[in-house]
C-alpha cells in the first residue's frame, strides 16, 4: 500500500452518521458471506488452481467437455434469443393493450420463477415426449423434440421468459406518450415510430433480459435433465457433467469444468453491469 | 376500474392518431402472446394437475401417504424453517449496513449479495462437496469428530442457504435505500436507542418488502433442486426433499406418483404468485420498484 497525503479529514472507512448498529450489522453480514459464500467459492478456487496446468487443460480440451460446453452454451443462447422475440412481445402486450384478465396473465410470467424447476422439467417432458399432448402430434410431423436438443432448448426457453419480461416491461412503462405522438406529427408511420424512436430506448434492457436469461440459461439443471435424453456429446448439458464426473469420484475434472462455467458466467455479469452502465449514461 | 365505453373511445382516439397500432395488428400481437404464454406456461401447469388426479383421488392420497413421500415432505419443511429465518436475519443485517451507511467497498459487498444468482445450482452444490467431502481439508476432521455434514441435513440446509441468500437482502436494499435516513435520525433524536428504533420505525416501514423478500425466499427453498441434488446424496426416506423425490418417482416409472408430489409444489408454486401479485397490488409502493430479477 501506498501512503496518499491526508486531504481534507482524510481517509475514512464510513462517513459518519448518527445511526447505530454499523459494526454489528456489517460485522454479521462479512461474517455471513464469508461463511456461505466466500469459503466455499474460494474453495473451488484452490481446488482448481491446485490441478496445474496441464491437468486442467487436459480435462477442459477433453472432448466430453467441449461437446458439454457446446451445448450449454448453444443451446441457451438459442433459448434467450427466442425469449427475446416473443418476451419482449409479451411485455408490449401487457404494458400497451387492456384486456380481461391482464393481471392474471401478468402475474403468470413469473411461474418460472416460483415452480420448483424438477416440476417444470418432468412436466414439458411429459408435454412433450412422442406419447404427450405435443410431443404426438410433432413426432407425427416427424419433429422430435424430447430426448434431444431442441427439448433442451424448450427447456430453457421455459426458464428465461421471465427475465427478459421483467426487465423489458419496467422500461416499457416509463416511456413518454409524447415521444411517439411527436413522431407520428412528424409523418412517421407506426412501424418506423416503433423502429426507429421506441426500440433504440428499449435496446439496453433488451440486452439486459437476453444476457440474464443466457446466463441462468447456461447453469440450469433442474428443468433440463429430464427433457434432454442426457447422450453424451449429443444432449448432455455441462451442468450435468460436472455431477457425472463428482459420481464417479472424479474431483478434479469436476472441480476444472466448475471452475469453467464460473470464469465465464463471470464474464456473463461484467457484460450485463457493462450494458447498464452504458445504457444510464446513454440513455439517463 | 375505467368505463369500458370511454376506454374504447380512448383506443379509437389514439388509434386514429397514430400512436397505437391498427386493431388488426393489435389482435394479431395479442394472439401471438397468448399462444406462447399457453404453451409454454399454462400447458405444463395444466399437464402437472391432470397428471396428479389422472389416476384418482385416492391414488394420489396414497402416494402422499406413503413414509418415503411424508419423511421427503418433512424434510423440505425443515430445510425451509431452518434456511429462510437464517436468510431473513442476516438479509436484514445485511440491508441495514449497505443501505443506511456510506463506507468503502459497499458496491463490492452489494456485488457479493448476488453472486449465488450468477453461480449454476449444481455449482453451488459442488462448493460443499469441495469443502466439506471426504478428499477435502476438512474431510478428515469432520471424520474425527463424528461430524457429518454431506449426504445429511446440515449439507441440504447449507445449500439451500447459499441458493436461496439473495432474495431478502437485494429486496430490501433498494427498499431501504429508497426510504433513507431521516426518520432513523429523528428518532434516534427523540432518545430511542437501536433496538427501538429497528423495530417502531425501520421494521414498519420495510414489513411488506420484508414479506415480499421472504416469499420468494420460501419458494426456492423449498423447490431448489440441482444445488440439494448435489449434497443430498439421495438416501430415500432420510435425505429426499420433495423435488428428489419427484425425480425418484420419475426415473423409477412411477410417473402419476412423481406428479402427485409435484403437483404439491406447484400449488406452493401458485399460492406464492398469489400471494406476490397480491402484496404489488396492494402495497406497491411500499415494495419499491423492485419488479425487475
Amino acid at each position: 500500500m501506498t501512503i496518499l497525503p491526508a486531504r481534507e479529514a482524510g481517509w475514512r472507512f464510513r462517513k459518519p452518521s448518527v445511526i447505530p448498529g454499523f459494526g454489528l450489522t456489517l460485522g454479521l453480514s462479512l461474517a455471513y458471506l464469508t461463511l456461505i459464500i466466500l469459503i466455499p467459492l474460494s474453495g473451488l478456487a484452490w481446488r482448481s488452481a491446485a490441478l496445474g496446468w496441464t491437468d486442467f487443460w487436459a480435462i477442459a480440451s477433453d472432448r466430453r467437455t467441449l461437446n458439454s460446453l457446446k451445448i450449454s452454451f448453444g443451446t441457451a443462447v438459442i433459448a434467450a434469443l427466442v425469449n427475446v422475440v416473443f418476451g419482449t412481445l409479451v411485455a408490449w402486450v401487457l404494458v400497451r393493450y387492456r384486456f380481461p384478465g391482464r393481471r392474471v396473465i401478468d402475474a403468470m410470467v413469473d411461474l418460472p420463477f416460483a415452480l420448483p424447476t424438477a416440476v417444470a422439467g418432468i412436466a414439458l417432458t411429459t408435454l412433450y415426449a412422442p406419447n404427450g399432448w405435443l410431443g404426438a402430434p410433432l413426432s407425427a410431423l416427424g419433429i422430435k423434440v424430447a430426448y434431444t436438443p431442441l427439448g433442451i432448448v424448450i427447456a430453457l426457453i421455459f426458464i428465461g421468459l421471465p427475465f427478459v419480461v421483467r426487465t423489458v416491461q419496467p422500461i416499457m412503462e416509463e416511456i413518454d406518450k409524447e415521444v411517439e405522438e411527436a413522431a407520428a406529427t412528424l409523418g412517421a408511420t407506426r412501424f418506423q415510430t416503433i423502429t426507429r424512436v421506441l426500440a433504440p430506448g428499449l435496446t439496453p434492457a433488451i440486452l439486459t433480459g437476453f444476457a440474464l436469461a443466457f446466463a441462468r440459461g447456461v447453469g440450469e439443471y433442474g428443468s433440463v435433465i429430464f427433457i434432454a435424453g442426457n447422450l453424451p456429446n449429443i444432449s448432455e448439458i455441462t451442468p450435468l457433467l460436472i455431477i457425472i464426473r463428482l459420481e464417479e469420484f472424479n474431483y478434479p475434472a469436476a472441480t476444472a469444468i466448475a471452475a469453467i462455467m464460473l470464469v465465464i458466467s463471470f464474464a456473463m455479469l461484467l457484460v450485463i453491469n457493462l450494458i447498464q452502465s452504458w445504457s444510464r449514461k446513454r440513455y439517463g | 376500474m375505467a368505463d369500458p365505453a370511454l376506454f374504447a373511445a380512448d383506443a379509437a382516439h389514439q388509434e386514429a392518431s397514430g400512436i397505437t397500432e391498427t386493431r388488426l395488428v393489435r389482435y394479431v400481437l395479442m394472439a401471438i402472446a397468448f399462444a406462447f404464454l399457453g404453451l409454454f406456461l399454462v400447458l405444463p401447469l395444466v399437464l402437472v394437475f391432470f397428471q396428479a388426479f389422472g389416476r384418482g383421488v385416492e391414488f394420489f392420497l396414497s402416494t402422499l401417504a406413503e413414509p418415503d413421500s411424508v419423511s421427503a415432505i418433512r424434510l423440505t419443511l425443515i430445510v425451509a424453517a431452518i434456511a429462510v429465518p437464517l436468510n431473513l436475519v442476516f438479509g436484514v443485517a445485511m440491508a441495514w449496513a449497505i443501505a443506511k451507511f456510506e463506507f468503502k467497498g459497499k458496491a463490492f459487498l452489494t456485488t457479493l449479495v448476488d453472486l449465488p444468482f450468477s453461480v449454476s445450482p449444481v455449482i453451488s452444490g459442488l462448493v460443499y462437496v469441495l469443502l466439506f467431502g471426504a478428499q477435502s481439508l476438512l474431510g478428515p476432521w469432520l471424520k474425527a469428530h463424528g461430524i457429518t455434514i454431506l449426504f445429511a441435513v446440515p449439507g441440504i440446509v447449507l445449500a439451500t442457504v447459499f441458493v436461496t441468500f439473495p432474495f431478502v437482502a437485494r429486496e430490501l436494499i433498494p427498499l431501504m435505500q429508497e426510504q433513507g435516513t431521516k426518520d432513523e435520525e429523528a428518532a434516534i433524536s427523540l432518545g430511542a436507542n437501536g433496538w427501538q428504533t429497528f423495530w417502531y420505525v425501520t421494521l414498519p416501514n420495510i414489513k411488506w418488502g420484508l414479506l415480499y423478500g421472504v416469499l420468494l425466499c420460501n419458494a426456492r427453498a423449498m423447490g431448489e433442486f440441482g444445488a440439494v441434488s448435489v449434497v443430498s446424496g439421495h438416501i430415500r426416506g432420510q435425505t429426499n426433499t420433495m423435488p428428489l423425490h419427484v425425480e425418484i418417482l420419475y426415473n423409477d416409472y412411477n410417473a402419476a406418483g412423481a406428479f402427485a408430489v409435484a403437483s404439491l409444489l406447484a400449488g406452493l408454486a401458485l399460492v406464492t404468485l398469489a400471494l406476490k401479485t397480491l402484496l404489488e397490488m396492494r402495497y406497491g409502493a411500499e415494495i419499491a420498484a423492485t419488479r425487475g430479477h
